[in-house]
C-alpha cells in the first residue's frame, strides 16, 4: 500500500478528465497535483488525497466543463421549470400522487430495512483486524456411514499444531466453550453474577487484537490471572478498581483480574466472550492431562496463519494431523477416519453448514433470499410508478403534443418526465427515511439483531443517494420513452386514445407484481404450517410443570439425596432426578460400544442420558419392553434402558436380556426398550439412545416435577429457598423445560414472521397499484358507463364489467406463481427431516386470499363508478 | 457587452497576479488569496475566476514550463492587460472618491 501513498488518487483524476474540457486538463492536472504533495507535507496522505477530491469537484464548474455535458446538464432555467411542472402536476392529482409516493415509500423503506440488514450480516465478524487470517480448526468424522463436521476437537491437537506446523502459524489456541458462569467477588461472595466466557489460551489476546482499558494483554499468559470485559468489570466491581481483585469462577476456580478490555464487537461470534479465564486454570482444576486423551473431542482450537501464508494450502497441509497420531493404536477413534480443516473467520457467520464434509453454505442463504426480497419489493413499488404514470398518459398527451409543436426535442422530454420521477422518488425516499426511523425498532426485534441506520458514515448517504437516482431511473425510465413518443398530430387531433401497447404492458406489469405476492403468499403459509406441524409433533414425554437448575457446585451433587428429600417435602413438588443433559437436548454423543452380533466395521454413535432413579416416570415415558430402572434391584447400576430407534440401529431381536459392554465398562443389561422420544431438535429423527443410572460427576441438572398448575408459585418459592440452602455458593437460577424447548422454534418463527412482514407488504404494494389503475380506467370509462346504465345495465353488472379486467389478471398471475412457488417450497421443505409435505390447499389458499384481496380492492372503486347518476357523467360536455 | 465593473473577488484576484508577476497561476493564486485574507478557497473557484477576467479581456495567459512536482505538466501564467489595469484603477478611484465624501467614517475608523 505504501508506493500509492504519494501519487494523487487515480479515480479523481480521471473522472476530472473525463468532464473537464481536454485543453484545461494539463494546467489543472497540474495544479492539482502540486497542491497534493503541498498537502502531503503538511498533513496526513488521507487528508491529501480528501483535499484532492474536494478540489475536483470543486472544478465542475461550467466554464471548465466539455461543452456537450454542460449543455445538458447545466441548463438551469429548464431544470427550474421541469420541476415546476412536475410539482403543479403532482398538487393537481392528490389522490393519484399520494398513492405513488406512499407506495414508493413503503417498498424504498422495507428496501433500506433489507438492506442495512444485509450489511449487517455481510460484516459480521469484519471488525477484528485479523479478520482475514483467523480461523476455527474443524473436524471430520465418519460414524457408520454418516459424515460428521464440529468444531469440536481434542485438547491434543493444539500443540500438535504449535509445534510440528509452527511455521504456518502466528497463534494457535486451545480453547474450551462460551458458557455462562457465575462470577463472584468479595469475602463472603457478596456480589454474585452469571456472566457468558470462555478458557482460552493467551494468544486469543492477540488474535482478537483485545484493546485493553486496564492492565495489559500479557496478563492472561499467567494462569492465576484473568481478563474482564469492560461491562463485566463494572457489573462486578461498579467504580472501584478491579485490577488485582480476586474473582472466583463457578464455586472452585479463582484468579485475579490482570486487565479489562473493551466489549468485543456485537456484530461479531465472540459478542458474548464477556470474560476470558486462562486455559491452564481449567485444566489444572478438571485434572484434564490424566484423563482425556485424543479420542474426547471436548474443546475448540482457533488459530491465525502467518502473514502471507495461505489459508486453503494450510488447510490441506494439516489435514491428518490428528489422523497420524491415532492410527497406530487402532482404537476407535481413528476408525471415524478423522480429517481436520480450517473454517475462515469470513465464512464462520454466513457459510457454516457441512454436508458430507463439504461445506455447503449456511445463513447466506437467508441473505440472498432477504436481499432478492427486498429488490423485488422495490420493483413492485415502481411498477406501481410506471403504470399510474402511464395511465395518467391520457391526461398529459396535450402538453407533450404543445411542447413537441413548440419545439421540444425527445431528449428533452425524456429528460422532463426523468426529472418528475426523480422529484417523485425524492419524496417518497424522504418519507421512507421516516417510516425506517419508525419502524427499525420492530424489525430489530424480527430480526433478532441489533441495527441501526449509520447516520455518520457519509457512504450511507452515498449510497441512499445512488438507491434514489436508480429508483427513479426505473420507475421514471417507462413512462419518460412511451410519454415523449406520442405523435403530436394524433394528440392535438384528439385522435389519441392512449395505445393498446401501453395498456398490455401495464397488464404485463401487474401480473409481475401478483406473481410476485402470491409466491411471496404461499412462502409464508407454508413456512407456518411446517411449524404448527413441529410443534404438534408428540414428544413421547411430558414436559409440562418440568423445572431445571444447573449444578455449579460438586458440593451439590454429592449432596443430592439431601436436596432431594428436602425438596420433595413440599407437596407442591411431585418428583426430583438428576441428570447430565436435558432430556430436551441429549447432546452427548458416545462411542465404543459393544454388543453380540454387531458389525465389526460399525462405527456406531449412540445418544446418551445418564440419570439418577426416577427420571423416566418423572417424564412420563413409556415403556414398551421390559421395565424401568427400580431402587429394588441394585444389579441395575449396570443396567441400560434403550430406546426403539437403538433397538433397530443394533439390529437387536430380543433386547430385553442382551448385554452391553461400553469400552472397559460393563458389561450393561439392556432392561427395557422406552417409545421413541423427541430429546434433540424436532425438525430431526430420533437417533438411537441410551439411558442409563448415574450418581457421579457427570450430572449436571436437578430435574423437579412440580404437582399442581395452580401452585407454581408456592413450588418456585420453595425450590429457591432449599437451594439457597444447599447451594449458597450459586446463583439461584431455574427454567421451565418448557420455555427450553421453544428455543427449537425461534429462528422458524422469526422466518415465518419477516415471511408475513414481506407478504403483506407486497400485497399491500401491489393492492395501491390496482386500486389507483382501476381508479383511472373507471374514470376514462365514466361516459361508456354513463350510456351503458341509461340503457338498462344494472349495477352489478357494471361491477362485474369493470372487476372483470383485474380479476383475469390476478388469476394469470396465480397460475405463474403457483409451480414456483412450489418448486421452491419443496426446495426449501427438504431441510428438514420432520416435515409437512406441502398441501395443494397451501397453494389454494394463496389464490384465493389473493383474489378475494384484490375484488376488494377493484370493488370500491368499480362500484363507485356503477353508482355514479349518469345525468351527471353525460352532461359533462 | 462588456461588463467593466470588477467584483470583490475579482478585484482582488486581479490584484494577486499583478503582485504575483510570472508566479500568477491559479494554484499559486488560490493559496496567496488564502495567505493574504486568511479565507479559503478552491483551486476551482480562482480558475473559474480567471477564466472570466480573461474573457473580459482584463487577463492575457500563456503557458508556462513544466516541473517535476507537477507531474511535468506545464501551468498556464496570467498577466494584467492594459485594460486589466484600468478597471483596476477605475475600481480604486471609484471607492476614493466615496471614502471621500465620507468623512464621518473615515475620521470613525481612524479613532478607532
Amino acid at each position: 500500500m505504501s508506493h500509492h501513498k504519494n501519487i494523487p488518487p487515480k479515480r479523481a483524476a480521471s473522472l476530472l478528465k473525463w468532464l473537464v474540457r481536454a485543453e484545461l486538463t494539463e494546467e489543472v492536472l497540474g495544479d492539482l497535483e502540486e497542491k497534493f504533495h503541498m498537502d502531503l507535507n503538511q498533513y496526513s496522505s488521507f487528508r491529501a488525497t480528501l483535499n484532492y477530491y474536494y478540489q475536483v469537484i470543486n472544478y465542475l464548474r461550467p466554464f471548465a466543463l466539455k461543452k456537450t455535458i454542460s449543455m445538458t446538464t447545466m441548463n438551469y432555467s429548464m431544470y427550474k421549470s421541469h420541476f415546476k411542472i412536475g410539482y403543479r402536476n403532482m398538487l393537481a392529482d392528490k389522490w393519484y400522487s399520494l398513492l405513488n409516493i406512499g407506495g414508493l415509500a413503503l417498498g424504498m423503506a422495507a428496501t433500506i430495512l433489507i438492506g442495512i440488514w444485509v450489511y449487517g450480516e455481510l460484516s459480521y465478524n469484519q471488525e477484528f483486524e485479523n479478520y482475514d487470517n483467523i480461523a476455527q480448526v474443524m473436524q471430520t468424522q465418519t460414524f457408520s456411514g454418516e459424515v460428521k463436521t464440529a468444531v469440536n476437537q481434542p485438547m491434543q491437537l493444539a500443540p500438535v499444531l504449535r509445534t510440528i506446523y509452527n511455521d504456518h502459524f502466528s497463534h494457535v489456541v486451545l480453547s474450551s466453550f462460551i458458557n455462562d458462569q457465575l462470577l463472584s467477588v468479595g469475602e463472603q461472595n457478596e456480589t454474585k453474577i452469571s456472566r457468558a466466557g470462555n478458557f482460552m489460551e493467551p494468544g486469543i489476546v492477540h488474535m482478537l487484537s483485545l484493546q485493553m482499558v486496564k492492565g495489559s494483554r500479557q496478563a492472561l499468559e499467567d494462569p492465576t490471572s484473568m481478563l474482564l470485559s469492560e461491562t463485566t468489570a463494572k457489573a462486578l466491581f461498579g467504580s472501584k478498581d478491579p485490577m488485582g481483585q480476586t474473582v472466583r469462577i463457578g464455586t472452585g476456580m479463582e484468579a485475579r483480574v490482570g486487565g479489562v478490555y473493551r466489549d468485543l464487537p456485537q456484530n461479531s461470534d465472540f459478542a458474548d466472550l464477556t470474560f476470558i479465564a486462562p486455559w491452564e486454570l481449567l485444566n489444572t482444576t478438571a485434572n484434564f492431562e490424566e484423563r482425556l486423551g485424543w479420542g474426547n473431542n471436548w474443546f475448540q482450537t482457533y488459530v491465525q496463519v502467518a502473514d502471507g501464508a495461505d489459508m486453503a494450502k494450510v488447510s490441506t497441509l494439516i489435514k491428518d494431523a490428528k489422523y497420524d497420531n491415532i492410527k497406530d493404536e487402532g482404537n476407535f477413534g481413528a476408525q471415524t477416519r478423522p480429517t481436520i480443516h480450517l473454517h475462515p473467520m469470513k465464512k464462520w457467520h454466513l457459510y457454516s453448514r457441512f454436508e458430507n464434509g463439504v461445506n455447503t453454505g449456511g445463513a447466506i442463504q437467508r441473505v440472498w433470499m432477504f436481499g432478492i426480497i427486498g429488490i423485488f419489493i422495490l420493483l413492485l413499488a415502481c411498477i406501481n410508478f410506471m403504470n399510474l404514470s402511464t395511465a395518467k398518459s391520457v391526461k398529459r398527451a396535450r402538453e407533450v403534443g404543445i411542447r413537441k409543436t413548440i419545439g421540444s426535442l425527445k431528449n428533452q422530454l425524456v429528460l422532463q418526465f426523468q426529472m418528475e420521477s426523480l422529484l417523485v422518488v425524492f419524496l417518497a425516499f424522504i418519507i421512507s427515511l421516516l417510516l425506517v426511523l419508525i419502524g427499525l425498532p420492530f424489525f430489530n426485534d424480527l430480526t433478532g439483531k441489533t441495527v441501526g441506520i449509520p447516520y455518520a458514515s457519509p457512504w450511507f448517504w452515498l449510497l441512499c443517494l445512488l438507491f434514489v437516482i436508480i429508483t427513479g431511473f426505473i420507475a421514471g425510465s417507462y413512462p419518460a420513452f412511451y410519454l415523449s413518443s406520442f405523435r403530436p398530430v394524433q394528440v392535438l387531433k384528439g385522435t389519441f386514445s392512449g395505445g393498446q401497447g401501453a395498456s398490455n404492458f401495464r397488464k404485463v406489469l401487474v401480473i409481475f407484481q401478483f406473481t410476485i405476492s402470491v409466491i411471496l403468499i404461499i412462502g409464508t403459509v407454508s413456512i407456518y404450517r411446517q411449524l404448527k406441524h413441529v410443534k404438534e409433533r408428540p414428544l413421547g414425554y411430558d414436559k409440562e410443570q418440568l423445572v431445571y437448575v444447573p449444578i455449579n457446585d460438586p458440593e451439590v451433587r454429592n449432596g443430592f439425596e439431601t436436596i432431594r428429600e428436602a425438596l420433595l417435602r413440599s407437596n407442591d413438588v411431585k418428583e426430583v432426578a438428576a441428570s447430565d443433559v436435558l432430556i430436551t437436548g441429549t447432546f452427548t454423543t458416545n462411542s465404543g460400544f459393544d454388543w453380540k452380533g454387531k458389525d465389526p466395521a460399525m462405527s456406531e454413535e449412540f445418544n446418551t442420558l445418564r440419570s439418577t432413579h426416577g427420571f423416566g416416570e418423572m417424564i412420563d415415558w413409556e415403556i414398551k419392553q421390559g421395565r424401568d430402572f427400580s431402587r429394588d434391584f441394585k444389579s441395575d447400576s449396570l443396567a441400560f434402558i434403550v430406546n426403539e430407534t437403538a433397538v433397530k440401529y443394533m439390529g437387536l431381536e430380543n433386547p430385553v436380556g442382551e448385554m452391553v459392554q461400553w469400552g472397559t465398562m460393563g458389561p450393561f443389561k439392556i432392561i427395557g426398550v422406552v417409545k421413541d422420544m423427541v430429546t434433540r431438535s424436532p425438525y430431526e429423527q430420533v437417533r438411537p439412545t441410551i439411558f442409563t443410572l448415574h450418581y457421579g460427576r457427570f450430572l449436571s441438572f436437578i430435574n423437579i416435577k412440580l404437582a399442581n398448575e395452580g401452585q407454581t408459585k408456592e413450588a418456585l418459592a420453595h425450590i429457591e429457598k432449599v437451594f439457597n440452602q444447599y447451594d449458597p455458593k450459586s446463583l439461584f437460577s431455574y427454567t421451565f423445560l418448557d420455555d427450553e424447548y421453544a428455543q427449537n422454534f425461534v429462528d422458524e418463527e422469526r422466518m415465518g414472521k419477516l415471511a408475513t412482514f414481506f407478504a403483506l407488504l407486497a400485497i399491500c404494494i401491489s393492492c395501491l397499484g390496482i386500486f389507483g389503475l382501476s381508479a383511472f380506467i373507471a374514470e376514462q370509462r365514466t361516459k361508456e358507463i354513463g350510456v351503458r346504465k341509461v340503457l338498462g345495465a344494472s349495477v352489478l353488472s357494471l361491477w362485474r364489467l369493470l372487476s372483470k379486467d383485474f380479476v383475469t389478471l390476478v388469476l394469470i398471475s396465480c397460475c405463474i406463481a403457483i409451480p414456483i412457488g412450489y418448486y421452491y417450497m419443496s426446495i426449501w421443505i427438504q431441510d428438514y427431516n420432520y416435515r409437512a409435505e406441502l398441501s395443494w390447499w397451501i397453494f389454494a389458499s394463496a389464490a384465493f386470499g389473493t383474489l378475494g384481496i384484490t375484488l376488494l380492492t377493484v370493488s370500491f372503486q368499480s362500484i363507485k363508478a356503477a353508482l355514479n347518476d349518469p345525468a351527471k357523467s353525460l352532461k359533462t360536455e | 457587452m462588456k461588463e467593466a465593473r470588477l467584483g470583490e473577488f475579482e478585484e482582488i484576484i486581479l490584484l494577486l497576479v499583478g503582485i504575483l508577476e510570472e508566479q500568477a497561476y491559479s494554484l499559486r493564486i488560490a493559496e496567496e488569496f488564502e495567505s493574504q485574507t486568511g479565507k479559503s478557497v478552491s483551486i476551482g473557484a480562482t480558475h473559474s475566476t480567471l477564466d472570466r477576467l480573461s474573457k473580459k479581456g482584463f487577463l492575457t495567459s500563456e503557458i508556462g514550463k513544466p516541473t517535476a512536482l507537477r507531474g511535468g505538466r506545464r501551468k498556464r501564467i496570467y498577466t494584467i492587460s492594459a485594460s486589466g489595469q484600468k478597471a483596476l484603477i477605475a475600481s480604486r478611484e471609484l471607492r476614493t472618491s466615496l471614502w471621500s465624501q465620507y468623512p464621518a467614517l473615515t475620521k470613525f475608523t481612524f479613532q478607532v
